[in-house]
């Protein structure tokens, strides 16, 4: 047991959707904790409850039985300013300005305009999208898409980013490029971060520490901690260790 | 995209097949010989509008009134129905489909029973216009405000927005293009149910003057009303395509 709360706390964590009459298990028994500052991988085949896991910690919907909690005496959490959210699609509204994209989570909670609108190219300039704040989504790639998705993200100063196969979307090589780029800003902006993906080695590369789920029903099958050093590399997908690592979660999905 | 020639050449085009058109017109007419009752050349229509008893003035602003007046109704109306539509789903399975019967009856077929109801005149031919064009602005509105990204709903639900912050910062906005498309098929069929109803019966505008026309075969003045009518659409259109500019991001318009 760690001396300390831990930021984020799961215990026995289950989730039954229910349609038709008919139960769908969609997570069952997760228990897992997070410290205040990791970047956690979950990490899963599709259907394997992932998005369900990230929807509970975002207060979308009710858990059923088990315990959850975020936030501890260090760290307070206000659940309705302390989320950020990225997803598969970048979703800008098309019809705003990249900056005033990034302003929609601060608007929608009402702070101050002003501050807002520095901290928003503050952000920006973070992301690598300086120069771009007044141009229209569809100016912009893709990948640039996606980067001023994750300031929206930050720009209300949450203490949680949860994201959802943010580069599910994006070709091999923008993917790579957007790891690195998530590394250095998670390392800047000193957030908790949970990452949902399907990419075992996006999963390693990226997690202090990756959570393994399996399918059907959706279990938890692993919890280990990644000791590579940061700031991490490219090269480091070639090291021995990392090999083990993502040889390690094939195993728990049953292709080795 | 590349300098400020291509936009003028296109003007220029545009304005040159027009031209052409009544350069054909005019030619067709004087070396076919054709008599003015059948077909008048354009400078004969022209002309028209200098007999003063057709009072022309008088007549293009009732024909503008009706239009004008039965399209800002149906636009109003259109929208505030889909609002309600997007808010219940109830409201929607309820009355969604008696909309769609309803716009089944061919309007035309109404107007004698608007004349019975509400006598002739501007007020019947603005419902006229109203019952033809309301129906397309009710269906696009809808379906603009029924397409929103659930997961954007979920991103603003983290943040505890309301309902009215959705409906103005994601729902409405989102739904603009949608509300344009409906409002442009809108425009012109307002122009055909305003002169559908002067037909049926009224005692002004441009569908009763060629009416009137008809009757001592001045061709060049219907010529003239219908040039005239479809100016009015013009106008109308444009003025939508001017708003739409202003209001919906390129990227975003539906052609």
């Amino acid at each position: 047991m760690p001396m300390e709360e831990p930021f984020i706390h799961l215990a026995g964590v289950r989730k039954v959707y229910r349609t038709r009459g008919t139960d769908f298990l969609a997570v069952s028994e997760v228990t897992f904790d997070v410290e205040a500052g990791e970047l956690v991988s979950l990490v899963g085949p599709s259907g394997c409850g992932k998005t369900t896991l990230l929807k509970l910690l975002a207060g979308l919907h009710p858990h059923d039985s088990g315990t959850l909690r975020i936030g501890s005496t260090t760290q307070p959490f206000d659940p309705s300013r302390d989320i950020g959210m990225v997803f598969q699609q970048p979703l800008l509204l098309k019809w705003r300005r990249v900056i005033d994209n990034v302003l929609l989570p601060a608007e929608i909670l009402g702070l101050p305009a002003t501050e807002s609108r520095s901290r928003a190219r503050d952000l920006l300039a973070l992301v690598g999208l300086k120069g771009f704040e007044d141009k229209y989504p569809y100016e912009l790639s893709g990948g640039m898409q996606q980067r001023a998705a994750i300031a929206r993200a930050l720009i209300h100063n949450p203490k949680l980013i949860l994201m959802d196969e943010p580069f599910g979307a994006l070709d091999a090589l923008t993917r790579e490029k957007m790891n690195l780029e998530l590394l250095r800003i998670w390392s800047e902006a000193r957030k908790t971060i949970v990452f949902v993906t399907h990419g075992i080695s996006e999963a390693v590369f990226l997690g202090t520490r990756v959570i393994v789920l399996t399918a059907g029903p959706a279990r938890m099958a692993d919890n280990f901690y990644v000791e590579l050093p940061h700031p991490r590399t490219l090269d480091m997908k070639t090291h021995e260790v990392f090999g083990e690592y993502t040889r390690r979660v094939y195993r728990l999905m049953g292709m080795e | 995209m590349n300098g400020t020639r291509e936009p003028i050449q296109r003007y220029a085009l545009a304005a040159l097949s027009h031209l052409l058109l009544i350069a054909a017109w005019h030619f067709f007419v004087i070396f076919g010989e054709v008599p003015k009752f059948v077909m008048p050349s354009p400078y004969e229509t022209v002309r028209a509008l200098l007999v003063p008893n057709y009072r022309w003035a008088e007549n293009i602003a009732v024909t503008a009134v009706e239009i004008f007046g039965g399209y800002i109704l149906a636009v109003v109306i259109g929208i505030v129905i889909a609002l309600f539509f997007s808010w219940s789903r109830w409201l929607e399975m309820v009355a969604m489909p008696l909309l769609v019967s309803l716009n089944m009856i061919p309007k035309v077929a109404l107007g004698p029973l608007i004349i019975v109801w509400f006598k002739y005149g501007i007020g019947p031919n603005i419902m006229m216009a109203f019952a033809i064009c309301f129906f397309p602005i009710v269906l696009t509105t809808a379906r603009g405000l029924r397409e929103v990204e659930p997961d954007l709903l979920d991103l603003v639900r983290t943040l505890k927005g309301s309902r009215w912050q959705v409906f103005t910062k994601i729902q409405l906005p989102g739904a603009l293009p949608y509300i344009f498309s409906g409002m442009k098929v809108a425009a012109i069929l307002a122009v055909a149910g305003a002169i559908v109803g002067e037909f049926l019966g009224s005692d002004r505008g441009l569908g009763y003057l060629m009416l009137q026309v008809q009757v001592t075969l001045d061709t060049a003045a219907m010529f003239m009303a219908v040039i005239l009518i479809t100016l009015i659409g013009v106008v109308l259109y444009g003025m939508v395509l001017g708003l739409e500019r202003l209001l919906v991001v390129r990227d975003a318009r539906i052609q």
